[in-house]
C-alpha cells in the first residue's frame, strides 16, 4: 500500500516535471516561424501550434519547397508532427505565341487569303510588318485587325482610312 | 510598362471574363496579350474594348492573340458577310474546293488545324478545311 502511494507520487511528479519541460506551443511557434523565415522560396508563411502539433501554411515556389518547409519545421525542437497546408503556386502560364512571330510566305499567304473578302484594301509586307492602305468600314477594320492577331502579324494600318 | 497602363482596362477585363492562360508581354513596343476567351461574345468585348481605347486600333501597339474555346464537336457558326465559305481539302487556298458552307449555316468543328484554317464538317457530312476567320464557337 506504501509502495503503491510511493509510486503514484513518482508517476504524478514525473508527469508534471516532464510537462513542465516540455517547450511550450508559444515557445516552438516563434521557433518554427524563425526557421521558415530563413527560407526564401516561402511567402504568406503561417504557423500554428497545439500541444506540439504544428500546422504550416503559405505560399510555396514547388512541391520540393513545401517539402522541404515540413523538413524545417519538424527538425524544430518540441514538434511532435506537422500539418502541411502549404500550397504550391501553380506554374507561370507560357509567354504570348505571338511574341515569336515570323513573317514567312506562309505568315504572308495567310494575311493576303484573309483581305481576299475585304475590298479596297492592299497590303505590302515591310521588315516584320504588314503595312495596310486603303478605305474601310469601321466593321471590316476590326476583321482585318482580328485577322491579323491571330496570324500573330505585327502591324500598320495608319494608311487604312474610313469609308464615309 | 507604359502599355500595361495604357491596356489596364483590357487586361482586366480579359481577367474579370476568366480568359484562361492569360499572359502579356511587352516586347519591342508592342503589347502582346495571349489567352483562351470562354465565348465570341467575351472575345468581341475585348475587341470593342481595344477599339475603345486605342482609337480605330491604329498604334500597332497592341497583338492580341485570344483565341476562344472550342473543342472538337463545338458547333460553329459561319460567319461571312453573306457569301459562302469554301471548304476546302487541304489548310490553304490552294486547296481544292470539297464544299462549301452558307452565311449563317451552322458547322461542326472537328479540330484547330492551326491558328487561321479549322477542320470542319457540315451536317450534310461535307468535311475540309475552312478559313477560322470565318467561324464563330457558338455557346
Amino acid at each position: 500500500m506504501k509502495l503503491t502511494k510511493l509510486l503514484m507520487a513518482v508517476v504524478v511528479s514525473a508527469t508534471m516535471l516532464f510537462v513542465s519541460c516540455k517547450p511550450k506551443d508559444a515557445d516552438i511557434k516563434a521557433d518554427v516561424e524563425k526557421a521558415l523565415a530563413a527560407d526564401p522560396m516561402m511567402s504568406n508563411t503561417t504557423v500554428d501550434v497545439k500541444d506540439g502539433v504544428v500546422t504550416i501554411g503559405g505560399e510555396c515556389k514547388d512541391d520540393a519547397c513545401k517539402a522541404h518547409c515540413e523538413e524545417t519545421a519538424k527538425a524544430v525542437k518540441g514538434v511532435k508532427s506537422v500539418v502541411n497546408n502549404c500550397t504550391v503556386a501553380p506554374p507561370p502560364p507560357p509567354p504570348p505565341a505571338s511574341l515569336t512571330t515570323v513573317l514567312d510566305e506562309a505568315t504572308q499567304q495567310t494575311v493576303k487569303d484573309g483581305l481576299k473578302d475585304i475590298p479596297g484594301v492592299t497590303v505590302e509586307f515591310v521588315g516584320d510588318k504588314a503595312v495596310l492602305k486603303g478605305e474601310v468600314t469601321k466593321a471590316n477594320r476590326m476583321k482585318i485587325m482580328q485577322m491579323l492577331a491571330s496570324a500573330k502579324v505585327l502591324s500598320d494600318v495608319s494608311g487604312l482610312t474610313d469609308k464615309k | 510598362m507604359a502599355l500595361q497602363d495604357k491596356y489596364a482596362e483590357l487586361l482586366q477585363t480579359a481577367t474579370t471574363l476568366g480568359v484562361t492562360d492569360l499572359a502579356s508581354t511587352e516586347q519591342a513596343g508592342v503589347l502582346h496579350v495571349s489567352g483562351t476567351a470562354k465565348s465570341t461574345a467575351d472575345y468581341d468585348a475585348l475587341w470593342e474594348l481595344y477599339a475603345k481605347i486605342d482609337p480605330n486600333m491604329a498604334s500597332g501597339d497592341l497583338l492580341i492573340n485570344i483565341d476562344i474555346k472550342a473543342d472538337a464537336g463545338a458547333r460553329l457558326k459561319v460567319t461571312t458577310d453573306s457569301s459562302n465559305l469554301n471548304i476546302r481539302s487541304t489548310p490553304s487556298t490552294e486547296g481544292d474546293i470539297v464544299g462549301k458552307a452558307a452565311h449563317n449555316e451552322m458547322v461542326t468543328l472537328v479540330e484547330k488545324t492551326n491558328d487561321s484554317w479549322w477542320k470542319i464538317k457540315t451536317d450534310n457530312g461535307e468535311e475540309g478545311y475552312a478559313f477560322a476567320q470565318y467561324l464563330s464557337p457558338e455557346a
